[in-house]
């Protein structure tokens, strides 16, 4: 394969277990493009110790003994306590892969995961797992179809509480729920009716409940405002800021909604087929895009504004036309914590 | 309508439709006013459950069963196959009239999720060409050729092997290209969207928006667009319907609802969308959620989620006051005696960027 460049890089890693081989991958070679670079912590600040570090990770799907799904293929980045960290993309990207595969709803092909101070990449112990299931949680895209519509909302919301054994006794499990309700701007008499009762705004605020009654240290909340309306969306939006607020947990949004990310993200990281293609602050990705695919999604961004909308065209990105090869880029760092994936004639030809 | 040059295609007045539910009556539409004119893009906004899609099922005569028209009509004008200009009211029309003569033919669809319109048995040139054997008698041969220009047109390369193709062969936005070809097929001349980008991507969402606002002016129909996504609004529409809880509480055109809105739901509706310039202040949300359309509605049914709600808004539901020749809205704080209330001050500055046009683009 195309080694040149990537296989020089890779040398300086070997001494990490990023070529720990999971299994699944039919061929070994691309296991060694393992694109990450440089250790991100060099170039990101270092007076935080980063929640949430991934390395490399790759999530492949064998279809058939022929074809293999490179959902995820070698993505790095970091997360530290606190922030929002926002992961757009369009569908088929692997943003929604890599937050089920952080959360272990899959197995990682490759790649290393660490989330405070656990390696949670390969097979995980009992107490791991344990910790793993407290400690990161998740808010699911369809508020309807997440919530078990055989259960009452309070048995939903305390049902992690149960599994874990996080209360004493029958008084405290009840007032947990309760303070939780309260705290998503539902009534503790909730508690007792069913999900079909709920609108879906109300239904996110369940599912919101059930992630943070656990009091995760991350919160990957996946699509979880598209399915509601405008003015519901902002409500959500709000009371998930609030919460950060009042708990300092650390949220991975996962979005297509440019907007919505820019306005609620620290940092945001730029999916396209599998590879992170651009990674940095809000500001950033927003005033100083590099990569072609950034570019056409914030050019894609509807504004409310019919003077500039009815004039205006997107841009298109198609990296076949354009020649990019994912394998060949390395993250290129730009400054900050702004870090691009390209080749370094590709790097020159986009900041022209 | 004063206008001579406009042309009206359908004439909605006074719609009301009721829903037998298991739990009770259910007042989707409450008297509803629309006009649509040829050559023109009509956008309905709302949240969901506000009746934007109740009533244009209701003007392709496709509700659900359990739907009752309770008053009201949709006229339709149409040019019939003997060239003579005909109207009829598409309430009073049997199921097979329709289906003959309107459904597919003269009005045609376009909805959310372009798997559920497919047929994943059947390959899309086939479905393409449906329509124009049964409506236009046309000969296969014909219909195919017509079918492969309809998907070259809707910008899918390499259309004559896509013919051949099944639906789950195609990415989700050649789907909804498919699903518009569909729709052109018989040369419509109304064309509704309901929702067509909603479960798109972001970058393909626009493709698909270019391609609807080419084939309007293209083909000089009219396109009534159904969203909630005021982006979108700003991108196509002329004239603008905000819909809530089953009525049309403000109309105008693009640039009356987003450069002076009146009624305190559209106000909350432009503040509450994250505006790309604006530093991270906090977002404006509305408070509250919609109201249960199963409860009679007294009053304004936006007055419980309203901050600037005067007391009359309580008591009785406000008539549309006109504001100018094409904008109108239904809210007391136009009456000549209710206090003189601004707008939030975000909206204002935000509109005041709008206009002075310092937006450019992130």
């Amino acid at each position: 394969m195309d080694n040149c460049e990537p296989l020089l890089k890779v040398q300086g890693l070997s001494s990490e277990p990023l070529l720990e081989v999971q299994g699944l991958s039919s061929e070994p070679l691309v296991e060694v493009q393992g694109l990450s670079s440089e250790p991100l912590v060099e170039v990101q600040d270092l007076r935080r110790e980063p929640l949430l570090k991934v390395q490399g990770l790759k999530q492949h799907f064998v279809m058939n003994g022929h074809f293999t799904v490179k959902a995820v293929d070698g993505v790095d980045f970091v997360i530290y306590p606190g922030e929002t960290y926002g992961l757009v993309g369009e569908s088929g990207s692997g943003k929604s892969t890599i937050g089920r595969s952080l959360i272990r709803l899959y197995k990682p092909t490759g790649g290393k995961i660490e989330f405070s101070g656990m390696d949670i990449s390969g097979k995980m112990d009992k107490s791991t797992t344990s910790r793993l299931r407290i400690e990161m949680q998740m808010i699911f895209q369809d508020p309807m179809a997440c919530l078990n519509p055989r259960k009452k909302v309070g048995e939903i919301i305390a049902q992690g509480l149960d599994i874990h054994h996080l209360y004493q006794s029958r008084a405290e499990r009840k007032e947990k729920v309760a303070q939780m309700l309260k705290k998503v701007g539902l009534s503790p008499e909730h508690a007792d009716r069913y999900p079909h009762q709920f609108s879906g705004g109300q239904r996110q605020r369940v599912g919101i409940a059930r992630a943070l009654i656990m009091n995760p240290k991350l919160v990957i909340a996946d699509e979880c405002i598209s399915a509601l309306d405008v003015s519901i969306q902002a409500q959500v939006v709000s009371l998930m800021q609030d919460l950060q607020a009042e708990t300092g947990t650390t949220y991975l949004f996962i979005a297509h909604d440019l907007s919505m990310v820019k306005y609620i993200s620290n940092r945001i990281g730029v999916m396209h087929m599998g590879h992170l293609v651009e990674t940095g602050t809000t500001e950033e990705i927003f005033s100083n895009a590099i990569h072609p695919y950034t570019k056409s999604l914030l050019s894609a961004i509807h504004r409310p504004n019919p003077k500039s909308e009815r004039v205006r065209v997107a841009l298109s990105y198609d990296y076949k036309e354009q020649g990019v090869d994912y394998h060949k880029g390395i993250q290129q760092h730009l400054g900050g914590s702004h870090l691009v994936l390209a080749t370094a004639e590709e790097l020159v030809k986009w900041t022209q | 309508m004063e206008n001579q040059t406009r042309k009206k295609v359908m004439e909605i007045r006074n719609l009301s439709i009721t829903f037998r539910t298991a739990v009770g009556p259910v007042h989707a539409i409450r008297g509803v006013d629309l006009d649509m004119h040829r050559g023109e893009t009509v956008a309905i906004v709302g949240e969901s459950g506000s009746g934007k899609s109740v009533t244009m099922k209701a003007a392709m005569g496709i509700m659900d069963k359990n739907g009752q028209v309770d008053s009201g009509t949709i006229f339709y004008t149409y040019l019939s196959d003997d060239k003579t200009e005909k109207t009829v009211d598409i309430l009073q029309m049997k199921k097979k009239e329709l289906r003959r003569h309107i459904n597919g033919k003269r009005i045609a669809m376009i909805f959310q999720d372009p798997m559920t319109s497919l047929d994943p048995t059947m390959m899309i040139g086939r479905q393409i060409i449906e329509g124009m054997l049964w409506h236009k008698r046309a000969t296969r041969k014909a219909a195919w050729g017509k079918a492969v220009k309809l998907l070259e047109e809707a910008g899918i390369d390499d259309a004559e092997k896509r013919m051949k193709n099944y639906p789950h062969q195609l990415s989700g936005g050649m789907r909804q290209r498919v699903v518009i070809a569909i729709a052109l097929a018989c040369d419509p001349d109304l064309l509704i969207c309901d929702e067509p980008t909603t479960a798109l991507d972001v970058t393909i969402q626009a493709k698909i928006l270019e391609l609807i606002q080419r084939i309007q002016k293209e083909r000089n129909i009219c396109v009534i667009y159904i969203t909630h996504d005021l982006g979108v609004v700003a991108k196509i529409a002329d004239y603008v319907n905000v819909m809530y809880a089953g009525r049309i509480i403000e109309k105008g055109t693009v640039d009356e609802i987003f450069f002076d809105p009146r009624h305190p739901y559209t106000w909350g509706l432009l503040s509450a969308m994250p505006d790309m310039d604006m530093s991270n202040e906090r977002l404006f949300a509305i408070p509250g959620s919609p109201p249960n359309l199963l409860h009679d509605i007294q009053g304004d049914a936006f007055a419980p989620r309203n901050p600037f709600a005067l007391n009359i808004d309580k008591r009785l539901e406000p008539p549309m006051f006109r504001i100018s020749k094409t904008h109108f809205a239904a809210t007391w704080l136009l009456d000549p005696r209710a206090p003189k209330v601004e707008m939030p001050e975000i909206l204002k500055n935000r509109i005041q960027a709008m206009r002075e046009g310092e937006i450019g683009h992130g």
